[in-house]
């Protein structure tokens, strides 16, 4: 209440509202758009306990475990982008997936659309990298499908992987935006961003002077010593489609809480930086692929920070924000001279502007 | 990025606002013309370090919002056709028309494409021959020669299969146009920095003059812009209305001559439709008889529907800055930004957009001037 | 309508025509090849303003500075600023 006026900034141009009656890109884009369709569309046809956890994989009780499920699906053109390819991609995502239920990943199964004409190096490539990935993140590739389109209708390549992993630990509370508390830390495990220039500096031919690679990575790891060393996880969120700020957004409303974020806090690497000025993009809302947002009670934040650090792969942690009691709902940002803004989720697809 | 992360630095930032608290005496209001300019304000969350008694007034410089509806119209009608491949910048895409935006056309299977350049679409338009390229050349004055280059070029290397859907809009004149309409509550303006790049400012002086107003070109980063409210402040304060230029590092007072040359020897001045204005005499550009040949109006005949525009969109009081945002009727309720009504809320950039967030939450909506700070 | 980047000429092809000359521009470390039409004055090491693929002006770089020099001139109040930016 004490807060000058915070204006709001959004970032995309309006959705058509026309987008009721076809398939839009955006409604792939992560944002607003994709949230309609899953609520418009999906969650009425099939709607149960699980699916309304509404979190990255279900968690469900089987037995005496308690198992964790989740499925994703790899359309990303190029196939082969700076740091690695699609087959990265279908193995790390559906890891992660589990990694941010808090489950151990075991098991997974492929299901490949292959374009007629495709060629077989290509396909050799993407799945060596499958192969490597599973065996760095020790899961078992147990069960796949092929199939095969017409030339013209499919981009190369299309994977879908699902996931199966068991949760070892003993959390008190389910880790999910239900357990998010004001006053709570914000974490994210690294700089943000590299994924999605990684790929427009391939589709966009932007030289770079070092390249900037993906940062898709497995990340198990780190949550696995959060766990191991009994943090309080309340909330795990890999940033994928959409970036920081649509991961957030969904906490936050989603738990009917408030994120403060410092923009001087938040990671994001030069060449990224760059590149989205150039572009006209908001690093905030860029895709990811090895990173996530973490939310523990503030007490806990520095030794978790301490874990996160000694794992390769969030070994850039930084503490970006925290959590407030209201407005609920809402992301907002300080800005780097101290003026606030909101975050909104995005409408659409985030273009680049020449505004 | 050297000349850019520098303009953004706290310190200088908290030393402008607190010259600009110590100036300020009295309410005034400022409007910052240009949309990029909005765009940083608002991403930085700049009015809050500013004292309550300035209003900042976001202004109609933003080209996505004041293209006429009909133009989103035709740049749809091209798109459809079989043959053509239809370029635009991306704040064009989702803009929408009467009945849809490019980006649903697209969806629908029209070849909409983004570019970054409007050379780009030239050279489109040479690797494929047997199709239609069109280029949708919207901007103010900033772009207009980067467009007329575009055309020279095409002459120039004899290309036929390339056209452009002009939509040029011109700053001064819209200014003017909000200055004479008679209840105009800007005191001060910061002139559009990219545009006067190009332009230069020496047309501002007589509109300084004849409106007692100052104008201070200003540039895009929150140094420039908190060091042009500096600027202008300074000059209502003293009772002074000259056009000064905060944006020297880029900006020169007869401007860009070669882009200025381009400019006039593909472009001409003619009046132009404001979306959410009306028409403003000789504020935009159009193709020039030898460049006719390359008019995508003339190209693809058009014989569409009348557009269509919502009754209930006040964007001519918003941008003229007689009414707030959230004093609309529509507002928030039947126009947002995934639902727009008008001009000022289909932009990022435009105050509507900008103010929506803002109107969301209640407990800051009725009095927003109160929880800033006063100078005093 | 004006997002424009700056970035340093690093290396010019002059095809003699001026409309088509073009360079090589380094953005923090991203090179795009920009047309050089409208500042025929620029030179390699010097900084340009980049808008839709053209440069639209050289950075003026002594009146860069302009804004932090003003604020010392007038004495502005100063706290322990620590590093002053250059």
């Amino acid at each position: 209440m004490a807060d000058a006026k915070i204006t709001s900034f959004n970032l995309s141009c309006p959705v058509p509202r026309v987008a009721d009656e076809r398939i839009v890109l955006a409604h792939g884009g992560g944002g607003r758009l994709t949230h309609q369709l899953i609520e418009k569309i999906f969650m009425p046809a099939f709607a149960n306990e699980a699916l309304e956890q509404r979190h990255d994989g279900a968690v469900l009780p089987l037995n005496r475990e308690r198992l964790a499920f989740t499925t994703d699906s790899f359309v990303v053109r190029p196939l082969i982008f700076p740091g690695g390819n699609i087959g990265d991609l279908a193995i790390n995502g559906t890891v992660n997936d589990l990694a941010m239920c808090g489950a151990r990943p075991l098991y997974l199964s492929a299901g490949f659309i292959l374009e007629e004409g495709l060629e077989m190096e290509t396909l050799r490539t993407v799945v060596t990298a499958m192969q490597q990935a599973a065996g760095r993140a020790r899961v078992k590739l147990v069960t796949g499908d092929t199939k095969v389109v017409d030339k013209g209708k499919g981009d190369g390549i299309f994977v879908n992987t699902s996931g199966i992993g068991v949760i070892e630990s003993n959390l008190k509370g389910p880790i999910g935006p239900a357990s998010a508390q004001p006053g709570d830390a914000v974490i994210v495990s690294g700089d943000l961003g590299r994924h999605g220039i990684a790929i427009l500096s391939v589709r966009e031919g932007l030289e770079f002077e070092s390249p900037v690679l993906t940062d898709c990575a497995n990340l198990w790891p780190a949550v696995e010593a959060l766990l191991n060393a009994g943090i309080e996880v309340h909330c795990l969120r890999d940033l994928t489609r959409g970036g920081l700020a649509t991961a957030l957004n969904e906490i936050a409303s989603d738990r009917n809480v408030c994120i403060k974020l410092q923009e001087s806090l938040v990671p994001v690497q030069e060449a990224v930086q760059n590149a989205c000025e150039i572009l006209g993009l908001d690093p905030l809302y860029v895709a990811n692929e090895g990173r996530f947002a973490l939310i523990v009670p503030a007490a806990q934040a520095d030794a978790a920070l301490n874990i996160l650090k000694k794992i390769e792969v969030s070994q850039g942690s930084v503490q970006v924000g925290t959590v407030e009691e209201s407005p609920g709902g809402t992301v907002i940002l300080q800005s780097r001279i101290g003026g606030n803004r909101v975050v909104d989720m995005l409408s659409g697809e985030q273009l680049p502007r020449i505004c | 990025m050297r000349f850019l992360s520098e303009y953004r630095e706290q310190k200088t930032a908290e030393r402008l606002a607190a010259e600009i608290h110590k100036k300020v005496t009295r309410p005034w209001t400022i409007m910052e013309v240009c949309g990029g300019q909005t765009h940083s304000i608002v991403k930085n969350g700049l009015e809050d370090l500013l004292p309550r008694e300035i209003t900042l007034v976001h202004g109609p410089g933003c080209p996505v919002c004041v293209t006429p509806i009909e133009l989103i119209d035709k740049a749809v009608a091209i798109a459809k056709h079989s043959d053509a491949i239809f370029c635009s910048f991306g704040d064009m895409l989702r803009v929408p028309g009467s009945a849809k935006s490019l980006f649903e056309a697209k969806a629908e299977g029209a070849d909409v494409r983004i570019v970054y350049s409007p050379l780009d679409a030239l050279k489109l338009a040479k690797q494929n021959p047997h199709k239609q390229v069109a280029f949708f050349a919207v901007g103010f004055e900033t772009t207009a020669p980067a467009n007329a280059m575009a055309a020279w070029q095409a002459d120039h290397d004899g290309v036929e299969n390339f056209s452009l859907l002009v939509s040029h809009a011109l700053v001064p004149p819209a200014m003017e146009a909000l200055l004479s309409s008679g209840n105009c509550v800007v005191k001060g303006f910061l002139a559009a920095g990219h545009v006067c790049t190009i332009m230069g400012f020496e047309e501002y002086f007589p509109i300084a003059a004849k409106y007692q107003v100052p104008i201070v070109v200003t540039g895009f980063e929150p140094l420039d812009i908190l060091d042009g409210i500096l600027m202008t402040v300074s000059q209502l304060e003293e009772g002074r209305h000259e056009v000064e230029n905060q944006y020297t590092r880029a900006v020169r007072r007869e401007g860009n001559r070669p882009a200025q040359k381009v400019i006039k020897e593909v472009f001409e001045i003619v009046p132009r439709q404001w979306r959410g204005l009306g028409e403003i005499p000789a504020s935009g550009f159009q193709l020039r008889a030898r460049f006719q040949k390359y008019d995508a109006n003339l190209r693809f005949p058009f014989s569409g529907e009348p557009a269509r525009e919502s009754p209930e969109c006040i964007s001519g009081m918003i941008l003229q800055g007689l009414k707030k945002p959230h004093e609309c009727a529509a507002f928030g309720v039947r126009c947002s930004p995934e639902n727009p009504l008008g001009a000022p809320m289909v932009s990022s950039e435009g105050a509507c957009a900008a103010y929506y967030q803002y109107g969301r939450r209640q407990n800051h909506l009725v009095q927003p001037e109160l929880s800033r700070p006063a100078s005093r | 309508m004006c997002l424009a980047v700056p970035g340093r000429v690093v290396e010019i092809t002059d095809t003699g025509d001026l409309a088509f000359r073009v360079a090589k521009v380094d953005f923090g470390g991203i090179r795009k090849e920009i047309n050089l039409a409208f500042t025929p004055e620029a030179e390699v090491g010097k900084y340009v303003l980049v808008h839709v693929g053209f440069a639209i002006s050289v950075i003026d770089e002594e009146e860069a500075q302009r804004v932090f020099r003003l604020l010392d001139e007038m004495g502005a109040v100063k706290e322990d600023l620590g590093e002053i930016p250059q």
